[in-house]
């Protein structure tokens, strides 16, 4: 029997699903409408549709945006919080800021509303001692008052539990006799790390979410189960591992990010295997551009990501970064005279003007259209076409006019800045960490990243593009290719001179041994079990710390001496004879699934592909009769000189001039960038 | 030169993004809590010949944007020896300065062997010296009792550091090893941005990058003239009250007139009250920058250059206390006299457009330093602490809670990083109830924290303000509650005699300070408050009944 390992992406769109029998080299790719109202309807027609019977699956692996979009739209469940006296507002105060740097207006509303947040008697100091004693009875009282206000999960968050967890461990122990309730948050062990409102915000975007999680999950595990898969149902976590759905439901904050995250670690792998392991990941789709910056063949995770404004969830998270800039940006002339395009979006309704759903504003995928980037005959979404002089007319007089430059001109213009305004965001993610953009590799996908990635590769100085096989299911790969993963984090707050190398091997080991207990109860098969140490280091006095991988055995003195080293390294300045502390030990254990080569994507074609058509397209100022071929005609080694334009179902590639293709030997198109037109 | 509007926008943000790493690189490697989570620093390009500002990175302090232009003006002016690999270090209030604490640093930026730009920093340090640990000396009459006092000086000559003049200032700064961390890592986001400069000059040619940046201002100051253009003409007048100087207990007013004609706009000051004694006399281009960063709030889109600034005249400081004199104390000028200016804008501005406006932020940064012995640790500290307060209502809905002070970005240290550092205790941090301004739309909420000393001894000084007069509320909206310090030491409690400025309230373990911040401004007439969201309210325990009733004309039964 066929043994696939299955894909799902949900997105806000479209589901993608893509199944692969590593064993017979078969693999099957479908895109379906999703079905935001229950998303796991969208995932059952979408298996249906790639034709993979459910008893013949080894493996299914979910990207969801089911609790980020809870959290967003602010459409999770009624939550109580149960917390130290004088501080039952930390989550609606947050830590004093405005939504935007100028302007001084704009709204918050915590996801725990003041009526649900209850005080009871309790402190722990600084140093974990207990200053106040737990009220037990507070607790109690507490606990019924929200259960009659109707909560459906709690969050239990007291001061410092990260230095000792006592009173939120029994606080619990207490709230589980009373209200036998699997929807019960506590602090320490969402995340055992220093800062209150952080941890708190945190611990409540898990509660929020995690009753909708869990019903969706066991909707879709049922809905999976009754069709005959004889598997556990695993999701994709916002670090780019998979956990169980069981797990999922209850750590729910580890699910944000999960789609992209997906997509980052597809994009590290294949990358890795076409022999590029330092690549950014650049993910466009209709109304955002996604960038992760992949340095030797992983993606950077980040603990310090806000899901909305005033909701940080400091859990370890792919790191990308999102910039308001897809197909349906925006172009306007602004009152100084500057074109500006995006951050506004004509989203999907009404969409750009050539989508003809009513849209009237210019957008970037209008702009490819008038200059020859997309067929008009083929476009994805299209209900009632729109000539596309109609659409270039709409360019001239918004665009061209206030800047006295015809329609073509103007087009051209709307790409440049789009392009400018997405190479921004690709050289503050990489110049962020140090990194020159240059020497890495642009990974273009999603709907339109490979449209603009070689002009995008040319505005950086990036020179080479890599388009995978399917770009618009890359995360649907991604899905596939996730290892099991669980991070543990421990505030240490000490000098790290002071430290007992001893002392914190011991805190390791732990981290390590509840990890591989984690990774076992899932009851899913692995290939081994794979352990990762880093420590969070500062100079006493900073509150920034600087993150570095340790290995066992922990000795302080040599992590000092790497740690200088390395800070030097990073911002040029040398502290010698200040004291290091030793802020945060962290560990990150990964069950690590069997290996799916990208080999099995090799493409099948072979001799002299013939385009299918040829048509004008315009680069810069001047148009060039430009070949069009399907992407399944082009052979593995086949070498097409730009301009050239490749189509397939989920994307269209454009090969600027200058710029050289290359079908590699798994599918990938690679592109020489050359020199800008 | 003529440039395609896609050049344009690609040297716009290259440009902005050079300021932007160096903010990132000083925030980073900082000591001072108030620069690395405060983010109370600024970085930015400034014009080689008349110091005009050029870019500004993103995160930078609101209130640098204006004032680091005039300091580097005053830098250009009084140092004609400038040479490539100098730095130039300075913290003088009246040259173009905001307190003490705010230590600047100039490098002259050289590309091919030519001076091209500035690169400029500014960052908060934690503590410059002087009579009270933090700098925040609310009795102080003359500028030596606040601090060092540092001239524009060479720190590296040539690129060579003068230890002599970084010993000097070490040597009067308390707990010198972190500003010396700080002071370093203001020279690596200098350095930083050279590189990124070089890069970028490198990749657009110099001439093209300089025809932009002429372009940028032109287009910015066109920008800023068409919303300006849009203000219905007339003069207009916004006043604004300081509790006191902490010297005297008299009210300081700023009083503003607004004059828009077409397209321009002018600001006069020449009403204000005269210089004062204590510590809240204001440099003239800090009280000038004010007034831009207000415009920026009302005009937001308007990109940071000095082409921004170019439409708006500012003038009539001489002769009151916003043109601060040698020798004239003025640790309070920065953070609070500042908001008392913005503030007379948004009122200014609220008479000639109140449905594009917002009722008064509550308008003070809560300066609260407390200086002391930690014997468990054998150590002294100073740990410097602001706070939030609310913000006004406006057309569209209710002020937020606990924002962040109009003249800053600043984030709060967490409760939990203090109780670590220093030996306190929160034994409340909480949202303040029934402070905000009642109005259709009411103002935010403030802040109400308490805080004790746990062992050892310290000295505690105050630097707030709206202690006397609460944040205005506008169309008939009510005032934001005013702010309110209370002190308990051996059992006994006292609020301080100019209300929210105090100094040298030395500390037993077991004594507490309790600080209560105001609420924002209401916005309409509270009659036409949707009575849901004064059920709300009340639900909440925002307000109690009787607030409701009073301020609302609530009726419970009415529920």
């Amino acid at each position: 029997m066929a043994q696939w390992q299955v894909g799902v992406d949900v997105g806000g769109t479209f589901t993608d699903i893509l199944a692969v029998e590593p064993e017979s080299g078969l693999w099957r790719i479908g895109k379906v409408p999703s079905t935001p109202e229950d998303q796991s309807r969208g995932v059952i027609a979408g298996l249906e549709s790639v034709g993979v019977p459910l008893v013949e699956v080894a493996g299914f692996v979910h990207g969801t945006t089911v609790g980020t979009n809870a959290v967003l739209e602010r459409k999770g469940v009624p939550c109580g919080l149960i917390t130290t006296q004088g501080f039952r507002d930390m989550l609606e105060l947050g830590r004093r800021t405005r939504p935007n740097a100028y302007g001084m207006t704009g709204s918050f509303e915590a996801l725990v509303p003041r009526e649900m947040r209850i005080e009871v008697p309790e402190r722990m100091g600084a140093a974990g001692q207990v200053l106040t004693p737990l009220d037990e009875d507070a607790v109690r009282r507490a606990v019924q008052a929200l259960r009659e206000a109707g909560a459906e999960a709690l969050v239990i968050h007291f001061l410092h539990s990260y230095a000792n967890p006592a009173h939120e461990l029994r606080a619990a122990e207490i709230v589980r006799e009373l209200w036998p309730n699997p929807y019960v948050t506590v602090g320490h062990d969402v995340l055992r790390e220093v800062r209150e409102f952080e941890r708190g915000s945190t611990a409540a975007v898990n509660a929020y979410i995690q009753p909708l999680m869990s019903r969706y999950l066991s909707r879709l595990a049922g809905a999976l189960e009754r069709g005959g898969f004889p598997r556990t149902l695993l999701v994709m976590q916002g670090n780019a591992g998979t956990m169980t759905a069981k797990g999922a439901a209850e750590h729910a904050a580890q699910t944000v990010m999960s789609g992209p995250a997906a997509g980052a670690l597809a994009a590290a792998r294949v990358g890795v295997e076409a022999g590029m392991r330092n690549i950014i990941g650049c993910d466009m789709g209709g109304t955002s551009f996604d960038v992760t910056l992949i340095r030797d063949g992983a993606p950077a995770i980040s603990a310090e990501k806000d899901v909305a404004y005033g909701v940080p969830v400091r859990v370890p998270m792919i790191d990308i970064h999102t910039i308001g800039a897809g197909g349906g940006s925006i172009a306007r002339v602004n009152q100084a005279g500057l074109l500006q395009v995006g951050p506004e979006s004509a989203g999907s309704r009404p969409g750009p003007i050539c989508y003809g759903r009513g849209g009237t504003e210019p957008t970037v995928t209008d702009a490819n259209l008038v200059l020859g980037r997309l067929d008009p005959a083929s476009m994805p979404g299209v209900e009632s076409p729109v000539p596309v002089e109609v659409v270039q007319a709409a360019i001239l007089e918004k665009i061209g006019k206030p800047l006295g430059l015809d329609a073509i001109a103007a087009a051209s213009a709307i790409i440049a800045v789009a392009t400018n305004h997405l190479a921004s965001a690709i050289r503050l993610v990489s110049i962020e960490r140090g990194e020159d953009p240059r020497d890495y590799a642009l990974f273009a996908f999603g709907g339109a990243g490979p449209l603009h990635a070689t002009a995008l590769a040319q505005e950086l100085g990036v020179p080479q593009v890599l388009v995978p096989r399917f770009p618009g299911a890359t995360s649907a790969l991604g899905c596939i290719l996730a290892d099991l993963r669980h991070d543990f984090v421990r505030t240490i707050g000490r000098p790290l001179l002071e430290v007992e190398g001893a002392a914190m091997e011991a805190i390791l080991a732990e981290h390590a041994a509840q990890g591989r207990a984690l990774i076992e109860g899932e009851g899913v098969p692995i290939e081994g079990i794979v352990t990762v140490h880093e420590a969070d280091l500062l100079f006493r006095g900073q509150s920034h710390v600087f993150r570095m991988a340790v290995t066992l055995p922990f000795a302080p003195a040599e992590v000092l001496a790497q740690f200088t080293a390395r800070y030097r390294q990073r911002f040029d300045i040398e502290l010698a004879g200040m004291r290091v502390v030793l802020a945060n030990l962290r560990t990150t254990v990964l069950g690590t699934r069997r290996k799916i080569g990208m080999a099995l994507f090799a493409p099948e074609a072979v001799g002299e592909p013939v385009p299918r058509t040829s048509r004008q397209v315009v680069f810069g100022t001047k148009a060039w009769t430009t070949p069009i071929y399907r992407r399944e005609t082009l052979p593995a080694g086949h070498v097409l000189p730009g301009p050239a334009i490749i189509e397939q179902m989920d994307a269209t590639t454009v090969v600027d001039p200058g710029a050289t293709l290359r079908v590699d030997s798994t599918g990938n198109l690679v592109i020489s960038v050359g020199a800008a037109a | 030169m003529s440039l395609d509007p896609v050049q344009l926008a690609v040297i716009q943000n290259g440009l902005r993004q050079v300021a932007s790493e160096m903010d990132m690189v000083h925030q980073k490697t900082s000591f001072s809590p108030v620069i690395s989570e405060g983010l109370d620093r600024a970085n930015g390009i400034y014009h080689r010949e008349t110091g005009e500002v050029i870019a500004q990175g993103e995160t930078g302090l609101p209130s640098f944007i204006g004032v680091m232009q005039f300091s580097t003006q005053h830098i250009i002016r009084l140092r004609r020896d400038l040479e490539e690999g100098d730095v130039i270090l300075v913290n003088d209030p009246y040259l173009g300065g905001t307190h003490l604490m705010d230590v600047r640093m100039l490098a002259p930026f050289h590309y091919r062997g030519k001076l091209w730009c500035h690169l400029s920093n500014t960052g908060h340090w934690s503590d410059t010296g002087g009579m009270v640990p933090g700098g925040f000396n609310s009795t102080a009459t003359e500028i030596q009792q606040e601090g060092l006092r540092i001239p524009p000086v060479k720190l590296y000559r040539r690129g060579v550091l003068d230890e002599d003049i970084q010993q000097m200032v070490l040597n009067n700064v308390r707990v010198p090893e972190e500003r010396l961390g700080d002071l370093r890592a203001q020279l690596g986001a200098l350095r930083v941005g050279a590189r990124r400069l070089t890069e970028l000059l490198d990749r657009y040619g110099a001439d093209v990058v300089e025809a932009a940046i002429e372009e940028l201002k032109t287009r910015s100051e066109r920008l800023m003239r068409a919303h300006i253009a849009t203000i219905p003409d007339g003069t207009y007048e916004g006043t604004a009250f300081c509790d006191s100087d902490g010297v005297v207990f008299e009210k300081l007013a700023v009083r503003l007139r607004m004059n828009v004609k077409g397209d321009r706009i002018g600001f006069d000051l020449s009403q204000s009250s005269p210089p004062c004694k204590g510590p809240m006399n204001t440099p003239r281009d800090l009280a000038t920058s004010a007034v831009y960063v207000a415009m920026k709030h009302v005009f937001p889109d308007v990109p940071i250059n000095a082409g921004c600034f170019t439409p708006i005249e500012v003038g009539g400081q001489d002769g009151t206390f916003l043109d601060a004199q040698y020798p004239r104390p003025c640790a309070g000028a920065a953070a609070e006299v500042c908001q008392r200016v913005m503030e007379s804008v948004f009122a200014a501005m609220g008479q000639a457009m109140p449905e594009r406006m917002f009722a008064s932020p509550f308008g003070t940064s809560g300066n609260f330093s407390l200086g002391g012995y930690d014997p468990e640790e054998d150590r002294r500290y100073i740990m410097y602490m602001f706070s939030g307060g609310g913000y006004g209502g406006y057309s569209e809905g209710d002020g937020l809670t606990n924002g962040c002070s109009s003249l800053s970005i600043a984030k709060t240290q967490p409760i939990e990083v203090l109780e670590q550092h220093f030996p306190v205790l929160y034994e409340e941090y909480a949202l303040r109830e029934g402070s905000a301004g009642a109005g259709r739309h009411r103002g935010g909420f403030g802040l109400n924290y308490r805080v004790k000393l746990l062992r050892g001894e310290a000295r505690a000084s105050f630097v707030m303000d709206h202690g006397v007069t609460g944040p205005a509320g506008l169309l008939g909206g009510g005032p934001g509650e005013t702010l309110a310090i209370e002190v308990g030491q051996g059992g006994a409690r006292s609020l301080p005699p100019h209300v929210s400025k105090g100094e040298g309230y030395a500390l037993e373990p077991g004594d507490w300070v309790q600080v209560r911040t105001p609420g924002g401004g209401g916005y309409g007439p509270p009659a036409e408050r949707d009575p849901a969201a004064i059920a709300r309210d009340l639900r909440r325990g925002y307000l109690g009944p009787e607030q409701a009733a009073a301020e609302y004309g609530h009726k419970l039964a009415a529920e």
